[in-house]
């Protein structure tokens, strides 16, 4: 039975440093190469060396596919195809290529050069390893080899995230990376045909929470800035630089341009102006509403909001910033924070989760008087807000995945084993799959059953159609024909043109098979008597006397003789091809049960 | 066969040889057309190949074929159809036989026998599908015949069996176009195909082809459309495409249901793995809400918007489509929407949310919890959240139409409708504020929401924040804080966008008379009055102030206990703004203010009666006076002209009336006074002054009657007349004075011709109101007309002249209602002191903002004048769909005008200003004439009748100041 194995290496029953070996019909694919936030040694990267002791990897993986640019999706990239050494393909989509060797950079520049770590992948080996990068569009179907083909479909998230069907043959397994079923600012849902996959691996962040429509979270944020801005305060938005970002940004700038505001908006430099160049060019994968209006204005070229220069701060007079990064634990938004923090008129907003220990969390539970280095004490006047803007599918968001994409099994990753557990409880009772939910280093078999294509010859599909009643759809229909299995190949043909492509002589194989009926009568009485009685059972077949005392039913022949000893048994000579054996044998038994009682 | 019809062919020939000789001058085109049918029949005989034979067919089908040779042709087709072995051709020549049978006149029974033998021995697809279509066509122009359209079903049938999608298509289209309606027709015939076509339908919805399948739905629907009523069988069928693969189809099954839910609505239908039964229109609902969130967007939006035609559906079932449970964390959480309910109901003030404000109450039971819901169960939650505007938009409406019907449900819609306010797409936006004002009458808003609502006020899109402006004339408030709170942000949005001024003192005055009660405790605040001190008095000319006037005097009118709250400088202000603004400040009974109360004393009505009889008593007056002297005639007119316009500017009910009444006076009084000239008397060449004046007032007479026929809506036929007749009298004083003034005779005759077309086209038009026109100018010239035709020009002047001198003055009858056309240009506003700069030679686009009122079809009448410094006039025709129609009578202009000009040294101003054309053939009497009066054709009517054409300028010109660089090199 052919099967289809998958091991998560990362985001097993886990959030961060996704990386899940696939293997199906014999190919290998790695899908994500995430690293983990949350370590700082050799854990933060999966365990490549569970792929192969020695020998190098690009022998056993056949591609890499990277779902989308955020760190635990593509992180540990540079360190797999360049140190550990990785030749082969990697797949992503253009946004994320674009995107993605930013992000890495950074990520190196802060563990470099900030914490001092040695030993980690340096700016050649990130662009290195981008050279290997194939790009793909959405909905475009890439042949990775022979057999092996790849199809990106939108997932929302972030900017070029895709979702992945892998396809063997005629058994596939979609991989979703991390989506968003509801559409938000700045992008679309995420959507899928139904192609009705052997396995879907999908993310299950938001396991066990239903949201609130979006509409009454942003109206609460743009209210609140409104309010302040109206105040004269000035507002803080501490963000990380992709993603979400841009998402607020994208909703201020309406605002501000549909209520006709003037307080100016600033956005601290560095890598948000290059990510948002992207973002321009990449405006197929936004929402619909960026989409349309582009060809007037592209509405990331944003006409309120400016680059951030460290004076501005000072300023009187109302301003809304966003500064990096996100928790408030360093940098410039910190450096605001502690300018604004004792004026009551302002606010900071924190559009995510912040992580203990650092101010943003601090501040988030309530504390008002911060210790800050030095032994300064700071007190917080200023207002403080959470407000969370998530781009993962909630658990409806999953299950409505599921109904469109119609898999024949279900695997979750990308989440806490425990609420994993009540969503696979769910889709179990509500699709009647089966779903599976592996630890990291744990490998789950999943059966399949493929169907086979064969080819068939035209004129042995137009013959066998003809024969019998009209074809209806969608049942099965038998048809005789020869399978010839040949350069690794399935064919249908009629016996003949086999014969003939094998160089094989014909041979007739012939049953015959003797009936004994208890008959006084003579023999040409006794066929008449066969030939009336078959007559009358086989109505739709021809039945012929022929002037040499024998009957043919179709093709079948039958003789009468009289036994040698017994003149009053008569022996039925039944003959027939292998071709008419279902008839055959149903004449012999027909005539074995005897003729009926003559009158 | 061939042979038959080529004599066909011949026989054809001869008989159009034959009508040559009848009518040769009359029917010239008959002599080509002969040789066309047979020219065709010569090019495909000639045709070496089927891709020549093609070129002749594609060339003969760009020509009209006439009705009578059509047979002919169909027949050369044919014969040419058989002998044909390229299928491309004999598709084409499918084709062409459908479009000649579409010939108006022709009836193709003759050619369906010929039409149905060629499907016979058809082997190409495609082919056939084409001879399909052509039945078809044949079908539908046979509407009467039964029998034709059984056989035609019958050939249908038999090919349904057929291998390609292309034909099963064609068959199952034919079957729902002409498939029998009547269940007794199906009876009477006994054939085969009085077989159930439902049945024969039917079982084409599971073919394997998803073309076919949605061809079955649509000839379902076609069927239903007919009036055969579909049977409930199918609903269970119907429901299993809903699950297909193809979009098409599930959007045509989701009709398909929702029609099946509206035939039957009561019947029973059970749900599958349960023995519950439930009705089936709410099986339905739940059915098509599910198709809400659906993976095409195409569906969704079918979906949706057939959910709001879903009326019958029980209450319970629709309550659930606006629920949603919320969880985090397996933890039931309460949505911001029964938040903001709770903080309201519990009374607190919204604080601004805290950390963990929404943070998650009891655990849930797992197994409680339904993710994918069956049914309804959130359906619109979904359809307002999709990412296609289409579907959301579908959404909206389909909600409005549910809450229509049912006020509770309404009532639970609000909150989602208040979030659909801040969408990203406009016209979600505007649709969901529509939506809203729709529905008002069921709903009460909320503080909280109320407060989402007026956010809105701030947009800086016209029409969002006029539809909010609706929206809020006819909204019921539950609190005196939420009146504050729409007054407060009211006046905001005016401080922001100043023109928005008259519609929030409309929307002011009506939220004043709905909620009096509300509006009173706020008074003292509102007027900033102190019991113990004066305070000082606000500025009468502030629209803030005016506005808080506005809606305090308007609940005043039914809260008597109001007034005594007032200052004394409000009882000033009150006497102003009721004069000033009197749509908007109602009469009020005063205390101790005799001035104000008094002419409200004791009908309401009677506020109206005094002006307008006093209209009437002036227009007697001056109908009364036809025979004292010339001197107080002109006296008497001059005083009635100025009352009237007064009178206007004072009651605008009235004004249309009285604006009227008083160009018509004037009119007269003009004629008067020209007829008084000296010149009359004296020997023509002394007197070129005074000649200049008479000649003047004709003009300007002729002008005043265009103006009285064409900007006024309302008027009727009666009034057109006396317009008329006052225009023919300018026309004869024209007449006499050119006579006076110019020597020789023979510019005259033209003249005196035209004039009497002229007379003679009135008594055309007119003539069923000539009795009423008894001792008028027309009348006696009517009279004295024989003398007229015969005599020399210089007589006619003499004759018209005394006619004119002695003729009445008509009584002008008023009609019911009268408007003015008027417009007002809110943008460009004209008070920039900044030049509009441009690059001389390029062009500049200026926003033009207009509201136009009674203005019959502005699409064509309304036009753009720009007038440029140096004397240069640009008329400019604004595109159909800059027009808006906010309210009956009511239309506002938002264009764009293009200006461009060599440059200027300096910034100079030019006038931008509206102009309604007119076009005299077009005018309203022309259109009300009985055809009988007509008998002959429009040749017969005098080109001077047909031919004027001009503009009336009805807005005052607003200056721009604007400046063209000259280019840089």
């Amino acid at each position: 039975m052919p099967e289809i194995k998958v091991t998560p290496l990362g985001a097993g029953q886990d959030v961060g440093r996704s990386c899940i070996l696939v293997s199906i019909a014999g190919k290998n694919v790695m899908l994500d190469c995430g690293m983990h936030m949350g370590y700082n040694d050799d854990r933060r990267f999966p365990d490549f060396s569970y792929i192969t002791q020695n020998g190098r990897l690009t022998d056993f993986l056949d591609c890499v596919i990277i779902s989308h640019f955020h760190l635990d999706h593509c992180g540990a990239l540079p360190y797999f195809s360049e140190m550990v050494g990785y030749d082969g393909p990697i797949y992503m989509t253009h946004p994320t290529k674009a995107i993605c060797p930013i992000l890495l950079e950074d990520y190196r520049k802060i563990t470099v050069d900030k914490k001092g770590e040695t030993n980690f992948f340096t700016s050649q080996m990130i662009k290195d390893c981008m050279k290997k990068v194939v790009a793909v569009h959405l909905h475009q179907t890439v042949q990775v080899d022979e057999e092996l083909e790849i199809k990106a479909y939108y997932a929302g998230h972030v900017l070029g995230a895709a979702m992945f069907q892998i396809k063997v043959g005629c058994e596939s397994v979609v991989y979703t990376g991390d989506y968003n079923m509801t559409p938000d600012r700045h992008l679309g849902a995420a959507w899928i045909d139904k192609c009705r996959p052997d396995l879907l691996i999908s993310e299950s962040t938001y396991a066990t929470t239903i949201r609130d429509s979006k509409r009454c979270r942003e109206r609460d944020f743009l209210k609140k800035v409104h309010e302040t801005v109206e105040r004269g305060g000035k507002v803080l938005i501490p963000v990380f630089a992709l993603g979400r970002a841009q998402e607020l940004c994208i909703l201020l700038e309406t605002f501000w341009e549909r209520m006709n505001l003037k307080a100016p908006i600033y956005f601290s430099t560095g890598l948000t102006e290059k990510a948002n160049h992207y973002y321009k060019l990449f405006i197929t994968w936004t929402n619909q509403k960026i989409r349309k209006t582009f060809v007037q204005r592209n509405m990331f070229e944003f006409k309120h909001i400016k680059a951030f220069d460290r004076a501005f701060a000072d300023n009187p007079g109302p301003m809304v910033v966003f500064a990096t990064p996100g928790m408030l634990h360093a940098g410039q938004s910190l450096q605001i924070f502690r300018k604004w923090a004792g004026n009551e008129k302002n606010m900071v907003i924190m559009p995510g989760y912040c992580v203990q220990g650092t101010v943003g969390h601090k501040i988030l539970s309530g504390q008002r008087k911060l210790e800050m280095e030095g032994r300064q004490i700071l007190e917080v006047k200023m207002q403080v807000e959470y407000m969370s803007f998530s781009a993962h599918a909630d658990a409806k968001g999953i299950m409505q995945l599921i109904r469109q994409a119609e898999p024949r099994n279900v695997l979750l990753v990308h989440g806490e084993a425990k609420k994993m557990e009540f969503l696979k409880q769910k889709i179990e009772q509500e699709f009647h799959v089966n779903c599976y939910m592996p630890a990291n280093g744990e490998t789950t078999t999943i059966l399949t059953n493929p169907c086979i294509p064969v080819d068939i010859s035209l004129g042995l599909l137009k013959r066998e159609t003809a024969i019998g009643p009209l074809p209806d759809a969608k049942k099965p229909k038998l048809m005789h024909g020869t399978l010839l299995m040949k350069d690794n190949s399935f064919r249908l043909v009629c016996p003949e043109q086999a014969l003939k492509e094998l160089g094989l002589a014909e041979h007739q194989l012939r049953f015959t098979c003797r009936v004994h009926i208890q008959d006084p009568r003579k023999e040409h009485e006794t066929v008449l008597r066969v030939y009336n009685h078959l007559k009358g059972v086989l109505k739709d077949y021809s039945v012929q006397h022929l002037p040499d005392g024998s009957i043919t039913v179709e093709s079948i022949l039958i003789q009468a003789t009289a036994h040698s000893e017994d003149q009053g048994t008569k022996v039925l000579l039944v003959s027939w091809t292998y071709q008419d054996e279902e008839l055959g044998s149903y004449l012999t038994s027909l005539l074995k049960k005897g003729l009926p009682q003559s009158t | 066969m061939a042979a038959h019809l080529k004599k066909r062919v011949y026989e054809e020939f001869t008989k159009v040889v034959q009508q040559q000789h009848e009518d040769l001058s009359a029917k010239k085109l008959r002599l080509t057309k002969p040789s066309k049918s047979a020219a065709l029949h010569v090019d495909l005989c000639k045709a070496t190949s089927p891709a020549d034979a093609l070129q002749y067919l594609l060339q003969f089908a760009r020509k009209p074929v006439e009705v009578e040779s059509v047979e002919g042709v169909v027949r050369i087709l044919l014969e040419h159809y058989y002998k044909e072995n390229d299928a491309s051709v004999r598709l084409k020549i499918a084709s062409l036989l459908g479009l000649l049978s579409k010939t108006a006149g022709f009836s193709p029974d003759c050619i369906m026998d010929d039409a149905i033998n060629t499907l016979q021995n058809e082997k190409s697809h495609q082919v056939l599908a084409q001879l399909l279509d052509t039945l078809l066509v044949i079908g539908t122009k046979l509407p009467e015949n039964p029998s034709v359209r059984m056989r035609l079903v019958e050939v249908a049938c038999k090919h349904l069996t057929d291998s390609s999608h292309g034909v099963r298509n064609k068959c199952l289209q034919l079957i729902g176009c002409l498939g029998p309606v009547e269940k007794s027709v199906a009876k009477e015939a006994e054939s085969q195909a009085a077989k159930d076509v439902q049945k024969i339908i039917g079982d084409h919805f599971n073919d394997q082809d998803p073309r076919v399948r949605t061809a079955a739905i649509k000839a379902m629907l076609q069927l239903h459309e007919r009036g055969l009523k579909l049977q409930q069988a199918i609903y269970s069928q119907a429901c299993k495409l809903l699950a297909d693969d193809y979009e098409q189809v599930r959007s045509a099954a989701v009709q398909l249901i929702w029609v099946l839910s509206q035939l039957y609505p009561e019947s029973i239908v059970p749900i599958p793995s349960s023995n519950e039964e439930i009705r089936l229109v709410d099986d339905a609902f739940g059915k098509i809400c599910h198709m809400v969130s659906d993976g095409s967007w195409v569906v969704r939006v079918q979906a949706a918007k057939l959910l709001g035609s879903m009326q019958q559906v029980s209450s319970h079932f629709l309550e659930q489509t606006l629920d949603k449970k919320l969880m985090s964390d397996l933890r039931r959480k309460r949505t911001a929407h029964e938040r903001a309910k709770e903080l309201y109901s519990s009374g607190e003030f919204s604080s601004g949310r805290k950390w963990g404000d929404d943070a998650p109450k009891e655990e849930i039971d797992t197994g409680a919890v339904n993710l994918i819901e069956s049914g309804a169960c959130g359906a619109f939650v979904h359809g307002l959240e999709d990412e296609m505007y289409e579907v959301r938009i579908a959404a909206v409406e389909a909600l409005c139409m549910l809450a229509q019907s049912s006020p509770s449900f309404a009532e639970k819609c609000l909150d989602f409708l208040v979030d659909m306010f801040n969408d990203e797409i406009e016209e979600v936006r505007l649709q969901s504020i529509h939506t809203m004002r729709k529905i008002s009458n069921n709903i009460t808003l909320r503080e909280d929401q109320l407060d989402t609502v007026l956010a809105v006020l701030e947009d800086s899109s016209r029409d969002i924040r006029e539809a909010l402006h609706e929206l809020l004339c006819c909204t019921n408030v539950s609190t005196k804080e939420g009146i504050h709170l729409a007054l407060v942000e009211l006046l905001k949005n005016l401080t922001k966008y100043p023109t928005d001024r008259e519609s929030i003192w409309k929307c002011l005055k009506f939220l004043g008379s709905r909620h009096p009660t509300l509006v009173l405790p706020l008074v003292p605040e509102l007027l900033s009055t102190h019991p113990f001190f004066d305070t000082p008095e606000p500025d009468m000319d502030d629209p803030a102030y005016i506005a808080v006037l506005v809606l305090i005097f308007n609940a005043a009118k039914s809260c008597p206990t109001m007034p005594a709250l007032f200052s004394d400088h409000t009882f000033r202000h009150y006497a102003y703004l009721r004069d000033s603004l009197s749509h908007l400040v109602p009469p009020l009974r005063l205390p101790g203010r005799k001035l104000v109360s008094s002419p409200v004393s004791p009908s309401i009505t009677s506020h109206e009666d005094p002006s307008q009889q006093f209209l009437h008593q002036s227009l007697e007056r001056v109908y009364n006076l036809q025979h004292l002297d010339p001197q107080g005639i002109q006296e008497l007119l001059e005083f009635t002209i100025r009352d009237l316009q007064r009178l206007g500017e004072l009651q605008s009910e009235l004004a249309g009336m009285a604006d009227f009444t008083a160009t018509y006076l004037q009119c007269q009084l003009l004629l008067i006074k020209a007829l008084q000239e000296k010149l009359w008397n004296v020997a023509a060449p002394l007197y070129l002054k005074q000649n200049a004046l008479a000649s003047a007032a004709a003009k300007q007479i002729l002008e005043e009657t265009y103006k009285m026929e064409f900007m006024y809506s309302g008027v009727e036929s009666r009034q057109v007349v006396i317009i008329h007749h006052m225009r023919l009298q300018a026309k004869a004083l024209q007449l006499i004075v050119t006579a006076r003034t110019t020597r020789g005779v023979e510019p005259l005759f033209g003249m005196c011709e035209k004039f009497l077309q002229e007379v003679d086209s009135f008594q055309r038009c007119f003539i069923s109101e000539l009795p009423h026109m008894q001792g008028s100018f027309v009348d006696k010239l009517l009279d004295l007309m024989p003398r007229l035709v015969t005599s020399k020009p210089s007589e006619v002047v003499k004759i018209l002249q005394t006619t004119l001198r002695q003729s009445t003055f008509l009584h002008l009858p008023l009609p019911e209602q009268l408007h003015r056309a008027t417009a007002n240009i809110i943008e460009p506003t004209g008070e920039s002191d900044n030049p509009l700069r441009f690059t001389s030679g390029l062009v500049v686009a200026l926003d033009v903002d207009a509201t136009l009122e009674h203005v019959q079809d502005p699409q064509g009448t309304v036009k753009v004048q720009v007038l440029y410094p140096d004397g240069q006039a640009q008329l400019i025709h604004p595109k159909p769909a800059d027009f808006r129609n906010p309210g009956p009578g009511r239309h506002r202009l938002i264009t764009q005008v293009y200006l461009s000009h060599t440059a200027w040294t300096e910034p100079c101003q030019i006038e931008v200003r509206l102009l309604l054309a007119y076009n005299s053939s077009r005018s309203k009497a022309s259109s009300r004439i009985p055809k009988s009066t007509w008998n002959e054709s429009l040749e017969a009517l005098p080109p001077s009748e047909n031919g004027i054409e001009g503009t009336i300028p009805f807005s005052k010109p607003v200056k721009v100041y604007i400046m063209p660089k000259p280019a840089r090199r």
